[in-house]
């Protein structure tokens, strides 16, 4: 790519919005993430007997549900950034090409 | 039709072989030969090789053999990288840890699973805009090449070197344990196997070999889960009623354990699985597979979902073996029993077996023989991924780049990678023989730590931050790279277990380095940055905005080539 082309795409709005957009998101879940996961670790080296509280009168303690969810968690923000991304943010993209191209 | 005939010898050496010492060792700690195992697993490798045949008719280019022409879909590509990752090491392992002590192993898989979100929004994109067949090509994209390419092989190979050993010293123990064949006999088997793979079929093979195998494990496990589940009515409060009624641990194999102790180790150990996931470059490589950025990206969910199943998976069969395993003579050591009176601790072949016991447990000899021969085929696919990032680090950034200086013949830069590949598959097997009685637990841990504190500081700095320059990038890595390894060195699983030295005496406390080598790289990476004011650096600066474009946009980047 020579550097006019690269030029007249940093100046196309769709290109700064997609940026502005894409970081935004891609910063924030990835944030989410450590917060979830780092979070669960300070409760496993802090607080490991309030992750042993059973649930109700049975043997599961709640540690087995939020270990579960964390797990859950990291596929369930991997699909909103994919759907995200799939929706607005290829559009876009495709927007740009084609401006690119003219 | 060499090849052909290659391929005849090899099945012809193999599965004698195989047959012969298998016949022929017997008792002892190894298990009695089992020939529904050593049935299906020729079977599984007589199939990977058929399919190495048909690679190897398709593997013509450069980009065959690195990325398998980019033809891989984002369905193909997500099995292939939970093949990549749901190792021997995390099937036996994981479910061998949560038999032992319950809920630290679902500690652990949490922390392998967390680093592929970050994969996802940070990176996956981005490399395969950038990048052609190492992830060296986007750290050195608009940065000093030669350099650079030296950083990130080093990176490359260290990371690769310490992961093979401690698979091919996996290799050899389990395939001992399974199917009753010598140590040595195991190690030649899987790194021969990976080598005619890798040279023969590159990509396409390995990715095929990845595929097969995710989806006989997934199924496996699903099996084996699904069966234990069975057993208790679907109630998982029934099962772990039942474990803790069995287990001597009683009711803390409920809730954290003594594995996790110091916040500080964890959250280091946390670090290097998160982090060091997005800077694996057998992993990374598999985003140069695909035909796009948009492919990239959905391969990830796609993984991340198959490998958090399987994860969730080994959980239920971890406690599913201490319900039916631990409770049956069958499993135990009646000598260990009689002495410890605990099933758990008498387990015959060590924990790391208590999911091959389950598999007879719940599904009778021909499915132990299934799991057996899924585990060794998960084994011969993770080092053939290995091998090929060592091989393409060595080919590609050395060889093609550094010493060719970007003008290497292609035909020239594939020979050059079948001959690394080899010698990789040499070299894997001597240390695999010279480790054989080495504790090598900690070699993963390594692995991942180097990766967190070298390959993905380079990386996602070369992604993100403008102000990063050659100077910068090589120190910073080196940095990251060196206290790792002096790390992991000085810390009680090496210094203490393996040198032997007294307990309490090991100088760092934290079993992995990441906290302090992450900072170190991120900080050397910084600092030598904004210090460098040499024309280099302007050069660097100037580079980024066109880098950005695409990386964004990935208009430029390399296509697929079609077929």
């Amino acid at each position: 790519m020579d550097v006019s082309s690269h030029e007249k795409i940093e100046q196309d709005p769709n290109f700064q919005e997609l940026v502005r957009r894409r970081s935004s998101l891609g910063w924030t879940l990835a944030l989410i993430m450590l917060i979830i996961y780092f979070g669960f670790i300070l409760l496993v080296a802090y607080a490991p007997k309030f992750l042993g509280i059973p649930i109700g009168t049975g043997v599961t303690t709640i540690g087995i549900p939020i270990g579960l969810l964390v797990i859950v968690s990291a596929f369930l923000l991997t699909g909103i950034y994919v759907s995200k991304a799939t929706s607005q943010y290829d559009p876009l993209i495709r927007k740009i090409v084609g401006a690119s191209r003219s | 039709m060499r090849k052909i005939s290659y391929l005849l010898v090899t099945l012809l050496v193999c599965f004698p072989t195989l047959a012969l010492a298998a016949g022929t060792i017997e008792g002892g700690s190894k298990q009695a030969v089992n020939w529904a195992a050593i049935g299906m697993f020729i079977g599984f490798v007589s199939l990977t090789l058929v399919i190495t045949y048909w690679a190897s008719k398709r593997t013509v280019s450069a980009a065959d053999f690195y990325s398998a022409g980019g033809g891989i879909t984002a369905g193909q590509n997500g099995l292939a990288i939970a093949g990549d990752y749901m190792s021997a090491a995390s099937f036996l392992g994981i479910s061998g840890l949560v038999y032992t002590s319950g809920y630290d192993g679902l500690i652990y898989s949490v922390g392998w699973l967390v680093g592929w979100p970050v994969v996802t929004f940070l990176i996956a994109e981005q490399l395969r805009n950038l990048g052609k067949f190492t992830f060296a090509d986007v750290a050195s994209f608009r940065l000093e090449q030669t350099q650079i390419r030296i950083l990130a092989a080093c990176g490359s190979l260290v990371t690769v070197a310490f992961y093979l050993i401690a698979q091919m010293v996996g290799a050899g123990k389990l395939i001992q344990l399974l199917f009753g064949l010598d140590y040595w006999i195991a190690v030649v088997l899987v790194g021969g196997l990976m080598m005619i793979y890798v040279t023969f079929g590159g990509m396409k093979a390995t990715t095929w070999v990845q595929i097969i195998k995710a989806v006989l494990l997934l199924f496996g496990a699903t099996f084996m889960a699904g069966a234990v589940l069975y057993t208790f009515g679907f109630s998982p409060e029934a099962l772990f009623a039942k474990a803790t009624q069995v287990h001597p641990k009683k009711i803390a194999i409920m809730e954290p354990g003594s594995l996790i102790s110091n916040p500080l180790s964890a959250i280091s150990l946390g670090m290097a699985l998160m982090f060091g996931t997005a800077g694996l470059p057998h992993i990374l490589m598999r985003f140069f597979t695909v035909k796009d950025a948009q492919a990239a990206r959905k391969s990830v969910l796609y993984a991340t979902g198959f490998i958090g199943y399987f994860y969730i998976l080994t959980f239920i069969i971890g406690f599913g073996a201490i319900t039916l395993v631990s409770t049956d003579p069958a499993f135990l050591d009646a000598g260990i029993l009689e002495k410890t009176k605990s099933g758990i601790a008498a387990i015959r072949g060590g924990s790391n077996m208590a999911a091959i016991h389950l598999a007879d447990a719940v599904g009778g000899n021909l499915f132990l023989g299934f799991i057996s021969a899924v585990a060794f085929a998960t084994i011969l696919a993770v080092v053939s991924g290995l091998a090929l990032a060592g091989a393409s680090a060595i080919s590609h950034d050395i060889y093609a780049m550094v010493v060719k200086g970007g003008q290497a013949n292609e035909q020239d830069e594939v020979r050059v990678s079948k001959i690394a590949t080899l010698f990789l598959g040499v070299l894997a097997i001597i240390l695999g023989i010279i480790f054989e009685n080495q504790n090598v637990a900690f070699m993963v841990g390594l692995a991942f730590a180097i990766a967190a504190s070298c390959n993905f500081p380079v990386l996602v700095m070369s992604i993100f931050w403008k102000g990063l320059t050659t100077r910068g990038a090589l120190i910073g890595g080196f940095l990251g790279l060196i206290s790792a390894v002096v790390g992991v060195i000085l810390s009680p699983a090496v210094w203490e277990v393996t040198f032997g030295f007294a307990k309490g005496s090991a100088p760092v406390r934290l079993d992995n380095p990441a906290i302090f080598s992450m900072a170190l790289a991120f900080g050397g990476i910084w600092l030598f940055s904004i210090l460098d004011r040499s024309t280099r650096a302007m050069t660097d600066r100037r580079g980024f905005d066109a880098q950005f474009v695409r990386s964004q946009t990935g208009i430029g980047a390399a296509g697929a080539t079609a077929h």
